[in-house]
This record gives C-alpha cells, sequence and structure tokens, in this order.
C-alpha cells in the first residue's frame, strides 16, 4: 500500500519534515559545500577585498611558489610519519591494553580502570600544551629539574632541540588516546562468543595460549578494518598537537611541521594566502582519493564496516 | 576470559593499576604545584611533594572573578547553545533520512554522506565564514564553524531511528492521524534516549575544548574569549596576563601577580568540570566510542 500511494501524496505527507531539516541542510550547504567552491581559490590570486569570484585567475603558479618551500617536502614527510608511527605503536598499545583490561575479573576494578584511562582523551589540548610544559619547561620542568640535573647533567632547552620532539610528540599522543583506542578492541573482546574460552579451559589452555590461539586471531578483523580507516586519513594531524603541545616554537617547525600546521602558519604569520591554498587543496584532494580507496577495501573485506 | 591463572589476574591488575596512574600522574603534578608557592617553583621545579602549600594564585583568581567568570559564561553559552542547535540539526536531519518512502531520501542521503568522504580543510571554510558570513569577532564565529553537525552523527541516528523504532508504532500513529512532527517528540525521542545522550556529551565536550574557533574568529574582541581561549592567550603571549589581569580592575596588584601558578590555578578550573561530571557519563561515552570507532 505504502508503495502505491502517488508521489504528491507522500510530498504532502512529509512536507513539515523537510521544513524541519531544512535549516540542517542548510547548514551543510554553508559550512561544507560553499568552502567548495573556496577551495577552487588554490588557482587564483586570491585577494581579500576583491572576494572568491573576482580575484584573478593565476593557474599553478600558487603550487609551483608552494613546491619551491623547504617546508613542501617536510610537511609531507612529517605528517605520513607521524601518522605511521601512530598508527602502528597506537594499534599495539590499544590491543594489549584491551586483552589486559579482560584479564580483570571485578566488575568494579574494570569500571574504575576504563574511566581513570579515559581522562587524557577529555582534556583540551591546549591543556595538554601546559602539561607536557610542566615537564619540559626549561628552569623548573620537573624532568630536568628532577632527572636532568638529579643525574648531574646540564638543563635540555627542549623547546629548541627539534631532534627530541619525534620522540616527545609520539609519547604525548600515546598517552592521550591509548585508552580511548584500547576501549574500542575491549568492546570487541567482550563481544566474542564466550564458548570458545571454555572449551579451550576445558582443553587445558593456559591463559597465554587463549590470549594468542583465541583472542587476537578473533580481533584480526577489527584491526584490519580500523587500519585500513585509519590509513584513509593518512594526510590529516591533529592541529591541537602539533600547534599547541611545541607551543608553536618555531626552532622546533623541523619536526612539527605537518600539513596542517603549515595551513595555519602561512596563513596568519606569513600572510601567504596562495601558499596556504595550495598546501591545503592537495591536502583534501589526496585525502578524498584515500578515503574512497580506503572504503572501497573494507567493502570487499567486511561489508558491514565500510561507510558506503 | 579464562579464569584459571591467578598470576595472569594479578598481573593484569598491577598493569591496569600502572597504566592508571600514568593516564592521571601528569594531571596531579599541575594541580599540586598550582597550590606551590611561586617561587618554590621558580627554584625546586614542579614536584609531586611541595615544600610549601600555598593558595595565592586561588586568591588574585578569584580577586579578578568577574574576568575568569566572563570567560566561564562564554564557555558555557557557546556550549550549550552550540548543543542544543547541534541536537536539532542531527536530529531533524536524522529523521528526515530515516523515513523509507520519502521523495528524494538517496539524494538527500548522499548529499549529506558526500560531506564525509570530502573535507576542503580550515582555509576555504575560514574565508566563507568569515569574507561571506561575517562572523569574526562574533559570539558565532564560536559556535557556528565546523562543530554544529556532523554527517556521521546524522547517519548515527539515522540508523537508530530505523532500527529501533518499530515500523508497526509509526504505523499505528498514521492510522490515528498523528502528524509526522508529532511523531518525532512522542515515539521517536522517547525511543532514542540513550543515542541522544551520547550525542550530546559529545557535542558538549567538542565546545568545551574548542579553542580553534576562537583562534580564526575571535581578532579583537578579546571579551568573547572562552576559558580556552583564554588559557591559550596566556600561554602564547606573556603580555596577555597583565592585560588580562588589569581589565579585572586589580591594577595595583597586577605587578605581584604570580603568573606561573596563576596561569596554572586557571588550567585548573578549566577541566575541573569535565573531571567532576565525567563519571556520571561514563557510560554514554564509552557507547559514543564503540559505535565511533567500528564506523569511522
Amino acid at each position: 500500500m505504502r508503495n502505491k500511494k502517488s508521489l504528491k501524496k507522500r510530498l504532502k505527507k512529509y512536507f513539515w519534515v523537510y521544513i524541519l531539516a531544512l535549516p540542517a541542510l542548510i547548514y551543510l550547504i554553508i559550512n561544507n559545500y560553499m568552502p567548495m567552491v573556496g577551495l577552487t581559490l588554490a588557482f587564483k590570486n586570491y585577494n581579500f577585498s576583491l572576494g572568491i569570484f573576482k580575484s584573478e585567475w593565476s593557474g599553478l603558479s600558487n603550487f609551483t611558489y608552494l613546491l619551491k618551500s623547504k617546508w613542501a617536502g617536510i610537511m609531507f614527510r612529517n605528517t605520513i610519519g607521524y601518522n605511521l608511527v601512530f598508527m602502528v605503536l597506537g594499534t599495539v598499545l590499544a590491543i594489549f591494553v584491551a586483552i589486559v583490561l579482560n584479564e580483570v575479573r571485578s566488575k568494579k576494578a574494570r569500571n574504575i580502570y576504563q574511566m581513570v584511562i579515559l581522562v587524557p582523551y577529555l582534556i583540551s589540548t591546549v591543556m595538554i600544551g601546559y602539561l607536557v610544559y610542566a615537564f619540559l619547561s626549561k628552569s623548573n620542568g620537573f624532568i630536568n629539574k628532577n632527572i636532568v640535573e638529579a643525574m648531574g647533567m646540564k638543563a635540555i632547552n627542549w623547546y629548541t632541540e627539534a631532534k627530541y620532539w619525534p620522540v616527545i610528540l609520539t609519547i604525548v599522543q600515546m598517552w592521550r588516546v591509548f585508552g580511548f583506542q584500547s576501549i574500542i578492541f575491549f568492546a570487541t573482546i567482550i563481544g566474542f562468543d564466550k564458548s570458545y574460552y571454555e572449551s579451550a579451559v576445558v582443553d587445558g589452555a593456559t591463559v597465554w595460549q587463549q590470549i594468542t590461539k583465541i583472542t587476537i586471531p578473533l580481533l584480526r578483523p577489527t584491526v584490519i578494518i580500523l587500519v585500513i580507516m585509519t590509513l584513509g586519513k593518512m594526510f590529516n594531524s591533529d592541529f591541537g598537537l602539533f600547534y599547541q603541545v611545541p607551543q608553536n616554537s618555531g626552532r622546533l617547525y623541523e619536526a612539527t611541521t605537518t600539513i596542517d600546521t603549515y595551513v595555519y602558519r602561512v596563513l596568519m604569520t606569513d600572510h601567504d594566502v596562495g601558499r596556504s591554498l595550495a598546501a591545503g587543496f592537495i591536502q583534501s584532494i589526496l585525502g578524498f582519493i584515500l578515503v574512497l580507496a580506503a572504503n572501497l577495501t573494507v567493502r570487499k573485506i567486511e561489508p558491514d564496516s565500510a561507510l558506503f | 576470559m579464562s579464569g584459571n591463572n591467578k598470576g595472569f589476574r594479578v598481573f593484569s591488575n598491577i598493569i591496569m593499576i600502572l597504566l592508571s596512574f600514568i593516564s592521571i600522574m601528569p594531571l596531579v603534578l599541575f594541580i599540586i604545584s598550582s597550590i606551590t608557592r611561586e617561587s618554590v617553583i621558580n627554584q625546586f621545579g614542579y614536584s609531586f611533594f611541595p615544600r610549601e602549600i600555598d593558595f595565592t594564585a586561588y586568591r588574585y583568581l578569584f580577586k579578578s572573578i568577574s574576568t575568569i567568570l566572563n570567560a566561564y559564561g562564554m564557555t558555557i553559552i557557546v556550549a550549550g547553545t552550540g548543543t542544543i542547535a547541534n541536537l536539532f540539526l542531527t536530529v531533524t536531519l536524522g529523521y528526515m533520512l530515516s523515513k523509507r518512502d520519502l521523495p528524494g531520501r538517496n539524494f538527500l542521503s548522499f548529499f549529506v554522506f558526500f560531506t564525509m568522504l570530502f573535507n576542503c580543510g580550515m582555509i576555504p571554510s575560514y574565508i566563507i565564514w568569515s569574507q561571506v558570513f561575517h562572523v569574526t569577532d562574533t559570539v558565532w564565529g564560536l559556535i557556528l564553524p565546523n562543530l554544529m553537525l556532523s554527517a556521521f552523527n546524522v547517519i548515527l541516528i539515522r540508523t537508530y531511528f530505523s532500527t529501533n523504532v518499530p515500523q508497526e508504532i509509526v504505523d499505528a500513529a498514521e492510522v490515528d492521524a498523528c502528524s509526522q512532527i508529532r511523531m518525532l517528540g512522542a515515539i521517536y525521542m522517547p525511543l532514542s534516549k540513550p543515542i541522544i545522550a551520547t550525542l550530546s556529551l559529545f557535542s558538549v565536550l567538542a565546545y568545551w575544548n574548542d579553542w580553534i574557533n576562537g583562534l580564526y574568529y575571535i581578532v579583537t574582541k578579546k571579551e568573547l574569549y572562552t576559558i580556552q581561549n583564554v588559557l591559550n592567550s596566556l600561554q602564547n603571549n606573556a603580555d596577555y596576563l597583565k592585560q588580562y589581569v588589569n581589565s579585572s580592575g586589580l591594577g595595583a596588584y597586577a605587578k605581584d601577580i604570580p603568573s606561573l601558578s596563576f596561569r596554572m590555578a586557571l588550567a585548573v578550573m578549566s577541566v575541573a568540570p569535565i573531571l567532576i561530571i565525567f563519571p556520571f557519563f561514563q557510560k554514554s561515552f564509552v557507547r559514543g566510542i564503540v559505535i565511533g570507532g567500528v564506523k569511522g
């Protein structure tokens, strides 16, 4: 009966539903579709006073100009490099924590652990910048005062030595997300069929054997899907982490510049719209291709987990 | 779920206690330092066991309470309005897409979905919001850009509506001539409380912790700063503390202000509300992580 209703009748039936959803559609047009027009500015010589449509076309000059900058290579290297390290370490750590958490028997204890390891994820990146500073400040930081100087060495000026930052940023990122990411795997493990474990116990399997022979193999599909999805975001970086935690220190740019911080920096401090737009354009297009590729791959492995 | 190995259970607890300690240790160090005398920090550094407890920073914080409350007020206004708007947009759009016989449903679904695949990045978005809609230096600059609607949440709520609201109830309501709008309030919303609670929580958290909109859109009108923007400016600009405290009528005291511990006290105040309410919402939060994690 439903399908036989004429189009006109259905339009009338849902008239107010359309009206109600109109603000949301308008929001998407403004916030998500209009910037796509703005993306064409990468091929223009953008002038704030002339606006989007009156600025002159400049062909590929923004791009050639961007590629001449030494930062072009650095930002791609950093963005992809950090993402790969975060992905590998993050996944291993999260699986480890999920398995350990699952071996805790008391439900109350589990809940408390879960709550506490989620705390870092609730804190803003500004606050994380403050926390890191408490540890790394040259003159009074916890590490210099209590470890470096206590061992009789000279205080290290962390915020001017780029070489330490790949490690520092990785530690900070792991600290921030390990709880969050392990919850995902933990939820998956809880959902596993208990009978596997029961029969394993009957057969006299040790805890270690249960983990390596049952839990990890069963986790494999989830891991593969999450890894592919993460690969789809390979060109994105967390602006807060790379801008706020190193305090936007110029001496560290070599190690902390990612596409996102570069785009911000050249626009807001160098007022170099052209380079900023060109870098943003490349990020959008490559990001789009990767997300499509990632989803097509996931769809082949497990259609239920794909976005489309 | 093994159970036959006591040693492993003890080991698990030890590891989890260690990880819990690592998770909150930096925060504890920070809170302790905010009640340590500034000269002690400068001489001996940040420490878990302060030589001298001192609440000067908090006293200054309360002296400049009007300025602090202003930033707090901004955060609450932005997080409150933003979350209400976010819920309204998400629910109404998700509701529309959940109607199976809605004309144009496929096109509209794609229209929403495509925004998840294609991300324009900050600059084009900044140009549109600031040059076309002139949100710069208004409260709208903190509320409107980027945070108000995510296609992912729309799809989440659409799926929830179509799987958790029984079609029979909807059909029966239609027979009783219940309008589609009343149905949303009377049937769909009450049946979807858990997912709505989760979405609200994530939205409040996103607005509360956001400082990027302030960074881009609040240029001269610093009285619009949320607490995160104030913290960001205090960190990046040494002179800002003086301006900030002066504007609160502390004039004569301003030169003695313990700048380091003042900043820390303020930072502690910014996370306190979140940490206090979190235990009550943990369940909603974990649910959100699980749904979000498995799908994108």
